[in-house]
């Protein structure tokens, strides 16, 4: 980020100096060493008393390393717990929440921010509004609604609607693309126009390709978000028919009848698509989370 | 939405019409086309955003017997109020609040400010910070749960080799403020969550210009005195946004205690929040499932909640002016 010359609390002559750069050096260590324990550490825990056998992993005092690696506690978890289909579901509610906030939420952006409609402002508005009003106080009305939406008289808990549709009424989504859509500019579009292109079409062919940075953002932080989710999906899919949980739902029921090592076991495979996720695309999401919090 | 279902009729004549003539005007058109474009987005607000706002605080004036729906007054409001958990819950949440702020608030700011002084593996610690948020929650909570353990858990393994006394942890009874049980909680919770602050911290202390520290140094300050009278001032628009969105965000603890309680509740309901609460109103009383007085507590929720959000929205249109 930053360039490395940036001034700081404190200065780089002071750095400089014989007694700076062993102070400097001795906190670099002691920095790199704790946070890797503190952060590190758990996850070692994690993947390694998945390997334990049932006694060992209950065993008093704890062993740091495993005494006898069981890998097979992994495979029992993966078959135990129903892995494949908790991940299956969870990919499932994720991509196809991705893809439905991409589709609406793009174009009620680009309408907002290049059509104009009359009451745009309001809308925007409105939308921005339920910022303020975090998602878990309207954990009963929202499900309430969705078993039995009104005037269509639809019920989707249990179907995947009921995360998907929930999933685009996401105002930050709007908000950040919005505002990409607002730098963009008005030449680029205005001789899309005169070349006869219509909104869609300008859209798709102008718009979409300049704004693949912000698409990245959205995408990255609509997948984490219903993969991370918890409370809702433990409603509308697991209240409705247990084999249609996700995989933080479906690993927490199996934890109160499962042995510990398997717990920890998938646990552990749970965590792996996300930590995968994380390094591949680490440097979008870190440099992502900043763009969309402060002013930018 | 009685009007925007008029609109969008035009938008899905649009195509035909605009060849047939121009009669209806470009304006009208141009229009018709860009709600065209609003409306998959702007019905799901209705559905599953605004419609729900609304239908929350009619429904907590409303009472449901045997599928039949009547006026309830202040019954449902009467009734929390009157429910001693209700108070237990509020005293948890504002404990857990609280105890967040301290260790969840302030430390990130200070890993924050270290991070920002070391020149070398920056990617590394930044990534290694932010890994925990990324974990499924489930996968987290059920790990620090198996470290609390009072048995076999790693904590109490380090405490004895320390010749310290053991703890239970989230299984403490005390009920008392604060609580072992909710502290526990709130470590668990700050180890998940404090990347996202500190990142964002790490940004803001990047865009504090060097002259100021300079200009510092030759009046003679140090390193403290640089911090409160440099490095707190400059950062103090975020440090105050991030303060109110993060009581937002710990007020509606839920995921944390459900899943190290097994429940939420913990001993003697020392770890029972607001929204678990809720939860238990509506969902979880065998059977009895109360939509209207969980809808009350909602409200409450709301209107304390409201308070710190509106707080975030003034501050944050203050550099606008």
């Amino acid at each position: 980020m930053a360039d490395p010359t940036t001034r700081t609390l404190i200065s780089a002559a002071q750095l400089n100096r014989a007694r700076g750069k062993i102070t400097y050096r001795i906190v670099l260590t002691l920095v790199v060493v704790i946070f890797t324990l503190v952060f590190i550490g758990p996850l070692y825990f994690l993947f390694a008393d998945g390997l334990k056998s049932t006694q060992e992993a209950v065993q008093v005092p704890p062993t740091i390393v495993p005494a006898h690696l069981h890998p097979d506690s992994y495979a029992a978890a993966w078959s135990r717990v129903g892995l494949a289909r908790l991940l299956v579901n969870t990919l499932y509610y994720a991509f196809g929440a991705l893809i439905f906030q991409l589709i609406f939420d793009v174009a009620a952006a680009y309408s907002l921010s290049r059509l104009r409609p009359v009451l745009g402002n309001v809308i925007f508005a409105l939308m921005l509004a339920t910022l303020m009003i975090p998602a878990t106080v309207l954990l009963v009305p929202q499900y309430v609604t969705v078993a039995n939406l009104p005037i269509l008289h639809l019920n989707l808990i249990g179907s995947p609607a009921a995360i998907w549709l929930p999933s685009v009424a996401n105002a930050f989504n709007i908000f950040l693309l919005k505002r990409f859509f607002d730098s963009i500019p008005s030449d680029l579009l205005a001789a899309a126009a005169i070349d006869g292109a219509s909104p869609l079409r300008t859209l798709r062919s102008v718009v979409l390709p300049i704004s693949r940075p912000i698409l990245g953002v959205v995408s990255i932080f609509s997948l984490v978000a219903v993969w991370k989710d918890f409370l809702w999906p433990l409603l509308v899919e697991y209240g409705y028919n247990p084999s249609r949980e996700t995989l933080n739902v479906g690993i927490f029921e199996a934890s109160s009848t499962t042995t510990q090592n398997l717990v920890l076991a998938a646990s552990a495979m749970a965590a792996v698509p996300t930590l995968v996720f994380f390094l591949v695309f680490q440097r979008n999401i870190l440099s992502g989370l900043t763009a969309g919090s402060l002013k930018g | 939405m009685a009007d925007l279902a008029t609109l969008r009729k035009p938008a899905a004549l649009s195509p035909a019409r605009s060849r047939a003539g121009d009669r209806l005007g470009p304006k009208v058109r141009r229009n018709a086309s860009a709600h065209g474009f609003l409306i998959g987005a702007v019905l799901c607000f209705c559905f599953f955003s605004w419609y729900p706002m609304c239908r929350e605080v009619v429904m907590s004036f409303q009472k449901t017997k045997l599928g039949v729906t009547s006026w309830a007054g202040w019954a449902n409001y009467e009734r929390i109020f009157h429910d001693p958990t209700f108070w237990v819950a509020w005293r948890n949440t504002v404990e857990f609040t609280v105890l967040a702020l301290i260790i969840g608030y302030a430390v990130p700011f200070f890993v924050a400010i270290l991070l920002n002084e070391l020149r070398h593996a920056r990617g590394y610690l930044r990534c290694l910070v932010y890994l925990p948020v990324m974990l499924p929650p489930t996968s987290a909570l059920l790990l620090f749960a198996y470290f609390y353990d009072p048995t076999y858990g790693l904590f109490n393994d380090v405490l004895r080799h320390l010749d310290l006394p053991v703890s239970q942890w989230v299984q403490s009874p005390g009920t008392g403020v604060p609580s072992m049980a909710m502290i526990s909680v709130v470590i668990a919770a700050t180890w998940m969550n404090m990347g996202g602050a500190t990142l964002i911290y790490l940004a803001a202390l990047q865009n504090i210009p060097g002259e100021l520290y300079e200009a510092a140094e030759l009046d003679g300050a140090g390193l403290f005195r640089k911090i409160r009278h440099v490095t707190i001032p400059q950062t103090r628009l975020i440090l105050s946004m991030l303060l109110l969105l993060q009581i937002v965000a710990t007020m509606q603890m839920f995921v944390e205690a459900f899943i190290l309680t097994n429940g939420g509740a913990g001993v003697n309901n020392n770890t029972l929040s607001v929204v678990n609460l809720i939860y238990q109103y509506a969902f979880a009383l065998s059977g009895a499932s109360n939509y209207d007085t969980a809808s009350a507590l909602g409200v409450v929720l709301m209107l304390v909640l409201a308070v710190f959000s509106g707080g975030y929205l003034w501050l944050t249109r203050q550099p606008e002016r």
